[in-house]
């Protein structure tokens, strides 16, 4: 039994046709990396697995552990496993990173039956992981995402996610805006996560990114379908092509 | 799963109020109603001096003499109240001498509201003056406050140990006339605290009050004194909580507070009386005024309050900056949530040259609730160089509640610079799942981001309180989303 799998996934916005018909199996152990244009639905498909309202799924099924997800609500979902690396991380006035983490941490704790994070702990393990991503110390005290430029964001969302280990990683353009150096420091905190219990849902719009992490299977999407899926040379042959050869079939 | 059961235990108690309580304890009470017998009956149990019973009536005579007429400028909406249907006396039989003769179930009352009082007291650092009803039951830590020469004590034995003291400032920063609720309160206050720091003194520990209304259909009156001599600091807390009645209850207190040169005080509150149930019915009416006189040069009073209770909240704890080189703070949170309605905000009121203000106003409304802040900027002629910033935040949960800002400022000194800044926001779907997404609650979610909201005013209370406020601030908006 795959760890997540997406059964012919129709989804519509405010009454617009985004996805139609998805379907894709993710191993535990297993990184997959979806490439397509802007706009073909890349996001959409990360925000209903994760549970965000708005979207009308009118045909389909998200399986965790074989059980559909569909029906839990967001906080439930990320409580399961399921954890989004936002394209668009969202900022939160006067909470402190810190402060942000601690609740999120504790909330998945909660869940599994631990007491909350003792205070000292919280600090060592944030410092720990903070120095894996070369992120500053006092990064935690400012108010998350307020004022972080677009790569201190996107490292924000790693961080985040080496701390929660999920069992389900979706990584939306976590790789857009970061330099060079951060490239390859956010790769290596993917990488350093990569597990046989743990499965990567990666998307992006460079090759680039997959010699870094390099996936298991790649995926095209276009107009809401998979209109190829491949290995890491699929990837390659992207880059040098484009998409002009799915854009005139579908 | 045991986890989620215990989840679900644990969001079933705090759905409930939960000092919701009611103390079984015989009391005392006058009869219902209110006439120039109750205040000599009050006035006889407090066995006062002639001439604090004179200043009573005299306040009585200036209330009638307005007719019910409460004042009609704030943003609230309640029924007519009926002054003769409530008691303005009440308190547990027992006559106390010392901290062993306090009433095990009234301590446990205390206990299950958190307050540290005796040896918890000692080990905290904290005095505790603590209001049961009418009368002040406990005094704690009084006698290392005593050594140092700080005069803490409920405000009806300091009319008999102090009497100087009291006459020259009991009404000397909120006179009866000064307003209704004023008025009202100056006739029937049955206890409150006296607080007197000598000079040169920054008292080592936080002093605190702890106010609770206990018995049915019973007014609260307290009456708070405090007094910095030259050069002395003092940060008091007080702290508020009532049982769930579904009638509604009425507090009115008055609060006064004097500094004198380069002294400071330091005022924070956390107001968390009932609220009402989530249909409006019953709650705390808290017409409450407050307010300080910066007399001396290089004086500050800092107010801070943390409003989540009542069913109305009609309060300005004001700052008179008579002193050249005074300071006037007032640090806001006030978050109303399905019924309630609260119309707050302060007065600066800049006299003496070089004066500064500063407000910080932050209004959470959710439900169906109506939230105003309302602040007034005045500096008079011989101001010169007064300053004043204020910034006053909304922040809206869904889209049947209310936020309004209402500044006045008026200016005689061309010299004075004020600064308004004003916001109104709500909480994004964005934040909301971003924070989802992350494993919170809902409501847990709703917590966070506006603990985060009101952070610069929570970061400004002592640090036990900040927790406790915090807490609090996740419970009163239970509810509010979804
Ligand atoms: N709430 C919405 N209302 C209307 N249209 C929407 C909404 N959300 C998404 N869409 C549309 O759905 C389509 C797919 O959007 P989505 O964000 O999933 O694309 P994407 O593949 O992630 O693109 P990009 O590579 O630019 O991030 C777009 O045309 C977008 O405008
Ligand atoms: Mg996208």
């Amino acid at each position: 039994m795959a760890l997540l799998e997406i059964k012919n996934l129709h989804v519509s916005v405010g009454g617009k046709k985004i996805l139609n018909g998805i379907s894709l199996a993710l191993n535990a152990g297993e990184v997959h990396a979806i490439m397509g244009p802007n706009g073909t639905g890349k996001s959409t498909l990360s925000n209903v697995i994760a549970g965000r309202d708005g979207y009308d799924v009118t045909e389909g099924q998200v399986l965790l552990d074989g059980q559909d997800i569909l029906a839990m609500e967001a906080d439930e979902r990320a409580r399961a496993g399921v954890f989004l690396a936002f394209q668009y991380p969202v900022e939160i006035p006067g909470v402190t990173t810190s402060a942000f983490l601690k609740t999120a941490i504790n909330a998945k704790r909660r869940a599994e039956g631990k007491p909350e994070i003792d205070a000292m702990e919280f600090l060592k393990l944030v410092k720990a992981k903070q120095k894996l991503l070369s992120m500053p110390d006092d990064m935690i005290k400012r108010a998350l995402n307020v004022g972080f430029s677009g790569g201190e964001k996107k490292r924000a969302e790693v961080l985040q996610m080496t701390l929660l280990e999920p069992r389900v990683a979706i990584l939306d353009e976590t790789d857009s805006g970061l330099d060079i150096d951060a490239l390859k420091i956010v790769s290596e905190g993917v990488n350093t996560l990569r597990g046989p219990d743990r499965t990567f849902l990666i998307i992006t719009h460079y090759q680039r990114l997959l010699n870094y992490i390099v996936p298991d299977h790649v995926h095209v999407l276009v107009g809401g379908r998979v209109v190829a899926s491949g290995g890491k040379e699929l990837a390659e042959q992207l880059e040098a092509e484009g998409y002009a050869r799915y854009l005139s079939a579908a | 799963m045991a986890a989620k059961q215990e989840t679900a235990a644990a969001v079933r108690s705090v759905e409930q109020y939960k000092y919701g309580f009611v103390t079984d304890i015989e009391s005392e009470k006058a009869p219902k109603g209110l006439s120039e017998d109750i205040i000599r009956f009050i006035s006889a149990k407090k066995n006062e001096p002639e001439w604090m019973l004179e200043w009573r009536l005299k306040a009585y005579r200036y209330w009638l003499a307005l007719g019910d007429e409460e004042p009609k400028w704030a943003k609230l909406n309640y029924p007519k109240i009926d002054y003769q249907d409530s008691y303005y006396y009440a308190a547990p039989k027992q006559k106390l001498a010392s901290m062993d003769e306090v009433d095990p179930k009234l301590l446990e009352t205390y206990k299950k509201l958190g307050i540290p009082l005796a040896e918890q007291a000692v080990l905290a650092g904290v005095a505790v003056d603590a209001v049961f009803d009418s009368v002040s039951v406990a005094t704690t830590y009084k006698k290392k406050l005593e050594e140092m020469g700080v005069i803490f004590k409920p405000i009806s034995e300091a009319v008999h140990s102090h009497p100087e003291l009291v006459k020259k400032y009991l009404g000397s920063v909120v006179p009866y006339t000064d307003n209704f609720f004023a008025a009202l309160n100056s006739a029937v206050f049955t206890d409150g605290s006296f607080v007197y720091i000598p000079k040169g003194l920054r008292c080592p520990m936080e002093l605190s009050t702890y106010f609770r209304i206990n018995e049915k259909n019973t007014g609260q009156f307290e009456r708070t004194l405090i007094i910095a001599d030259e050069g002395a600091y003092v940060s008091y807390l007080e702290g508020c909580t009532a049982p769930q009645r579904d009638e509604n209850q009425l507090h009115a207190a008055v609060v006064e507070l004097i500094t004198l040169d380069d002294a400071e005080i330091k005022y924070s509150t956390v107001q968390n009386w009932y609220p009402g149930d989530a249909e409006g019915k019953g709650g705390i009416y808290n017409f409450v005024t407050k307010r300080g006189a910066c007399r001396g040069k290089n004086s500050k009073i800092m107010w801070t309050q943390v409003e989540t209770g009542s069913a109305i909240t009609w309060k300005y704890p004001s700052c008179i900056l008579q002193g050249d080189n005074s300071v006037g703070e007032f640090y806001s949170v006030a978050i109303t949530n399905n019924h309630q309605q609260a119309d707050t905000g302060t007065k600066m009121i800049h006299l003496g040259a070089n004066t500064r203000s500063k407000i910080i106003s932050k209004g959470i409304s959710a439900g169906k609730a109506d939230n105003t802040y309302r602040g007034l900027v005045r500096i008079g002629p011989r101001a010169d160089g007064a300053r004043n910033y204020t910034q006053c935040d909304s922040l809206l949960i869904g889209d049947k509640c209310g936020a309004h800002t209402v500044p006045y400022i008026e200016s005689r000194n061309p010299t004075a610079q004020t600064e308004h800044e004003a916001t109104t926001s709500k909480i994004s779907e964005d934040q909301l799942f971003y924070c989802q997404q992350r494993g919170m609650t809902e409501e847990e979610a709703v917590s966070l981001i506006v603990n985060g909201f009101c952070r610069e005013v929570l970061q400004t209370l002592p640090m036990e309180f900040a927790v406790e406020a915090q807490k609090l601030v996740g419970i009163s908006l239970e509810g509010s989303v979804g």
